[in-house]
């Protein structure tokens, strides 16, 4: 062992960290005291972001398998069979606490690793998707982080080129010292050449592949299991630095030494680097590793080898090559202009090995790197459900149509075009549906399928009442992919929490789950891959929780999918599902009424599952002209976004017998708002279903006109509606 | 009419070009690596397409200028071959010195995507003859930097000898800045050399050639070549 090494302290132990008992068990496991290069690998590996040891026991209670799906979570990202031959592959994976303290490299990288993820199992990237939270609009650092976050992941994405075409962004104090980045891409494969991490046959060469090493990131996965203190921005070396240039070229190298045959086993070096990409390839094939760090392309020299395991510098790849192909994949890697060695081989022995100037610098048990990692049964408080709200509690204070110009123009009501139009959405050229939508849809090919694609999340609900909130996630994006006509197939979920080591955070954790689990059954939507993260606290106060759903669907026909805008004047507009007026919890109780209290609305799967199957047959047989899931801000919100996107106003009568307020801005789930031509039809079809349909007026001219309400003028409010993003990003509001 | 479109490393829209020039010239191009010497016997239409070549680093275009492939499309240029040049392809054509004037930065200093409107100067050339002057055609953006800066002396030049082909407009026609998202001068989305044989515009037509996806205004400019090269065989 290299004798000029630091020596191995609690405080030093504490830094990398690790916890006492965690140091006892490493201690045990060797029998000896671990080098400074093994305390980092373990460090790397120990961490809450590579080993999910505080989540593993409830997440193994997730659905994940059905027919369609090819490969679940545990794999860089999920996989299902879309036909035809062909498979969908997508996760989604945070980057918050790099991207709170440096935007613009923080979202870039996040975007970068997403996108390795999907393309290391040999799919094409073909969308890219993204849910931001940040922090009060008067908070002095959110307008800064919203801009960098934004430019970054536009920046990484545009120049890779893989269209960015939807998602979701809120602003909330809970996410002041730490706002949340979740970057979810979706890659397109031939379900027959799907590529995985597990590495097969004893001497086989490992292969270092994409951009030199360099000082970057060394301890990124360590920084993102820990809470931010204060010091939070002197953590800025641990982020990484993103090269999309990189990226597209190892993008298009990977695919070609793919095609012709050359790779046995992949992994991209993502957290953690050389150390959790060699040990997983090793780990998964019940093989051991010995890695030579003397041929590791280094960006600089005097690369020390515990800076090397520890690199998170990004585009970089590991493979295992056929030996016979070795020269063929170089010389396609070369013509890239990518650096390429072999740094490495399978063994026999089960041990990860590393040689660095002639010493071996790290001797560890590879399964025991992975498997044995902690695994933490923590406990848990459940939060005691809050009663719901009587909306007769609640005296509105302003009329419904003032409450309307209000809420359109709110932060998390308003358009996110001044976001979405910095990333390029019709790259590729199969953006059938581009973001502002329920869902994106995206041709497969030449077509004629299409995938749907969202991101949802509410989490004040999940706050409230973490079950239903769970299940609320689920039941949104499987309703948005039901509103633009798609058949919802699988999702991938990407949990944000605060400190788990606290039990009603650990509780919100538990109850999120259990609820995503939950409705994943009732609605055959099963999670095929998804990332964990916690310690999203700062100074002690943690984030909302923010289970963020990314939902993928399938449309056979692409000329088939459903839009939000009206299409025509004297359509009958209709109401799916029931509406008890449910305010607790709502948009309209928090921002108009200042309370934030109540049980949030109740999710009804069955009901869920009529509804959304009953949209989905009433847009296949072309009875409906627009159609759209009714969430955030109730019922009114989604119809004046019906009419802004079309320049069509309505005339609408709400139903005797409930208040207006509670009616027009209740957060009832299982609802959609539809159009059609042919309401005597579509009348017939919802009674045969057994879902309730509400008859709520009649589309045309210029006003949006409530009953017994001062009318509104479309134009105007689509003028509130695009007004306040782009004002405050000028500094203006 | 044979294609090649010049794939430098880092362009990203090469599919997007090689599709419209498969759906309406009827064949598909040639991709030609910019590390090439020489472009495929018989090219009719050299394409430098979209994306960022060389990562955009240095200067947009300015490595990709240099590349070996350049040389063989500057002599084609030379003997009056057709040179389309789209988004970064118009940067690379600005840098290598086939067309006048620079692309700076957008003038909000933003990435913009979005539709917008343009108005067709001219319709007497290969590749405007696709539509009819004064027609306005709605088709996408996706620069960080396609603001059109050129000298006094090059700008009244290009006006004067009718070289703006393109130019970013209301939907009506009106020449408007409120509906020029990038601030380039004279609202100038596309510019052919002296010769009439090198055109560069930033929009993208080729996201807009088919009806199932919803618009086909990009068709005419591709249409438009189709037959030229008809005429001329």
């Amino acid at each position: 062992m290299i004798s000029n090494e630091p020596t191995i302290t609690p405080e030093l132990i504490a830094e990398h960290g690790l916890k006492p008992e965690e140091y006892e068990r490493i201690l045990k496991l060797l029998g000896r005291a671990p080098s400074f290069t093994e305390l980092g690998i373990f460090s790397a590996m120990w961490n809450e972001h590579c080993s999910y040891k505080s989540s593993k026991i409830h997440l193994r209670t997730l659905p994940t398998k059905a027919p369609w799906v090819i490969q679940g979570p545990g794999e860089n990202a999920g996989v299902i069979d879309v036909g035809d031959g062909l498979a969908v592959v997508f996760k989604m994976e945070s980057h918050n606490h790099p991207s709170y303290i440096e935007p613009y490299q923080g979202a870039a990288t996040g975007v970068g690793g997403i996108l390795r993820d999907v393309f290391t199992m040999g799919a094409r990237p073909i969308a890219c998707l993204n849910a931001l939270s940040f922090g009060d609009p008067k908070h002095p650092k959110t307008r800064a982080l919203v801009a960098g976050v934004v430019a970054g992941i536009g920046g990484y994405g545009n120049s890779f080129g893989v269209p960015t075409v939807g998602g979701e962004i809120r602003f909330d104090r809970r996410y002041d010292g730490n706002c949340l980045v979740n970057a979810m891409a979706v890659g397109l494969a031939e379900t027959d050449k799907i590529f995985y991490a597990k590495a097969t046959g004893v001497g086989m060469p490992i292969v270092y592949l994409g951009s030199k090493t360099g000082r970057d990131g060394i301890h990124g996965a360590t920084m993102a299991s820990a809470e931010f203190g204060a010091d939070a921005e002197e953590k800025r070396p641990t982020v990484q630095v993103g090269d999309p240039f990189s990226e597209k070229l190892l993008l298009e190298a990977c695919l070609e030494i793919m095609a012709k045959g050359c790779v046995i086993a992949i992994q991209d070096m993502g957290a953690a680097g050389l150390t959790c990409s060699a040990v997983e390839m090793g780990a998964k094939g019940d093989l051991g590793v010995a890695l030579d760090l003397d041929n590791v392309p280094c960006r600089e020299a005097g690369m020390s080898a515990y800076e090397m395991m520890l690199s998170e510098s990004q585009e970089r790849m590991l493979m295992v090559l056929r030996p016979d192909k070795e020269k063929e994949a170089e010389a396609i890697f070369r013509k890239w202009g990518l650096d390429f060695a072999v740094v490495g081989e399978t063994t026999p022995t089960k041990r990860f090995v590393v040689r660095h100037a002639g010493a071996v610098v790290a001797d560890l048990p590879i399964k025991e790197l992975g498997d044995e990692a902690p695994v933490y049964r923590r406990p848990f408080a459940e939060r005691r459900n809050e009663r719901e709200l009587d909306a007769s509690s609640i005296k509105p204070h302003v009329a419904v149509a003032d409450a309307l110009e209000t809420l359109l123009g709110l932060p998390d009501l308003c358009s996110k075009r001044w976001v979405w139009e910095q990333y390029d959405h019709v790259i590729l050229g199969n953006t059938v549906q581009r973001p502002g939508g329920d869902a994106a849809v995206i041709r497969i090919n030449d077509g004629p399928k299409a995938l749907a694609l969202t991101a949802d999340v509410t989490p004040r609900y999940c706050e409230a009442d973490p079950f239903e909130g769970g299940k609320q996630a689920v039941a949104e994006a499987w309703r948005n992919l039901s509103a633009v006509g798609a058949q919802p197939l699988a999702l991938t979920d990407n949990l944000n929490f605060g400190n788990p080591e606290r039990p009603e955070i650990m509780g919100q954790f538990v109850g999120c789950v259990r609820g995503i689990g939950e409705a994943c059954r009732a609605l055959d939507f099963p999670v095929v891959s998804g990332n964990v993260s916690l310690y999203n606290e700062t100074n002690g106060r943690a984030i909302l929780p923010t289970p963020t759903i990314g939902g993928v669907g399938l449309l056979d026909q692409f000329t088939k999918s459903m839009t939000i805008a009206f299409k025509g004047e004297d359509e009958t507009i209709f109401l799916i599902g029931e509406t008890r007026g449910w305010l607790g919890r709502s948009v309209y109780l928090r921002d108009l009424c200042g309370r934030e209290e109540g049980a949030p609305p109740p999710v009804d799967l069955a009901a869920e599952r009529r509804h959304g199957d009953l949209v989905r047959a009433l847009i296949r047989d072309g009875l409906i002209t627009a159609a759209h899931d009714v969430s955030d801000g109730g019922l009114l919100v989604a119809l004046a976004e019906m009419a802004i996107a079309s320049g069509i106003g309505a005339v609408l009568e709400p139903p005797p017998g409930i208040l207006g307020h509670a009616f027009w801005f209740g957060e009832d789930q299982a609802r959609y708002a539809i159009t059609t031509k042919q309401s005597q039809r579509v009348l017939e079809r919802a009674k045969a279903a057994g879902v309730p349909l509400v008859p709520l007026g009649t589309t045309g001219g210029t006003l949006l006109a409530v009953a017994a309400e001062r009318p509104l003028r479309v134009d105007d409010l689509k003028r509130r509606f695009e007004a306040w993003l782009p004002a405050y990003m000028a500094g203006a509001t | 009419m044979r294609s090649a479109v010049v794939v430098f490393p880092g362009i990203n829209r090469e599919r997007d070009m090689a599709r419209a020039l498969r759906l309406i010239s009827g064949r598909e191009p040639a991709l030609v690596w910019h590390a090439d010497a020489s472009l495929p016997p018989g090219t009719d239409l050299v394409v430098l397409p979209g994306g960022f070549a060389y990562g955009d680093y240095l200067r947009c275009g300015a490595i990709a200028a240099r590349a070996p492939i350049m040389d063989a499309v500057r002599d084609f240029a030379a003997k009056g071959g057709l040179v389309l040049a789209i988004c970064n392809g118009f940067q690379i054509a600005c840098e290598a010195g086939l067309l006048p004037g620079v692309l700076m930065r957008n003038a909000q200093l933003r990435f913009i995507c979005r539709d917008v409107y343009l108005r067709v100067e001219r319709s007497d050339t290969p590749f405007t003859r696709g539509y009819n002057a004064g027609q306005v055609i709605r088709v996408p953006v996706a620069h960080g930097e396609g603001n059109y800066i050129a000298d006094g002396e090059t700008i009244a030049r290009l006006e004067g000898e009718g070289r703006v082909l393109f130019r970013y407009s209301s939907p009506d026609g009106m020449i408007d800045p409120n509906w020029n998202h990038n601030g380039a001068m004279n609202g100038i989305a596309g510019i052919i050399n002296e010769r009439g044989n090198v055109f560069g515009m930033m929009p993208h037509p080729e996201n807009h050639v088919e009806a199932a996806m919803g618009r086909t205004d990009g068709r005419g400019l591709f249409a438009g070549l189709v037959d030229h090269f008809k005429v001329a065989a």
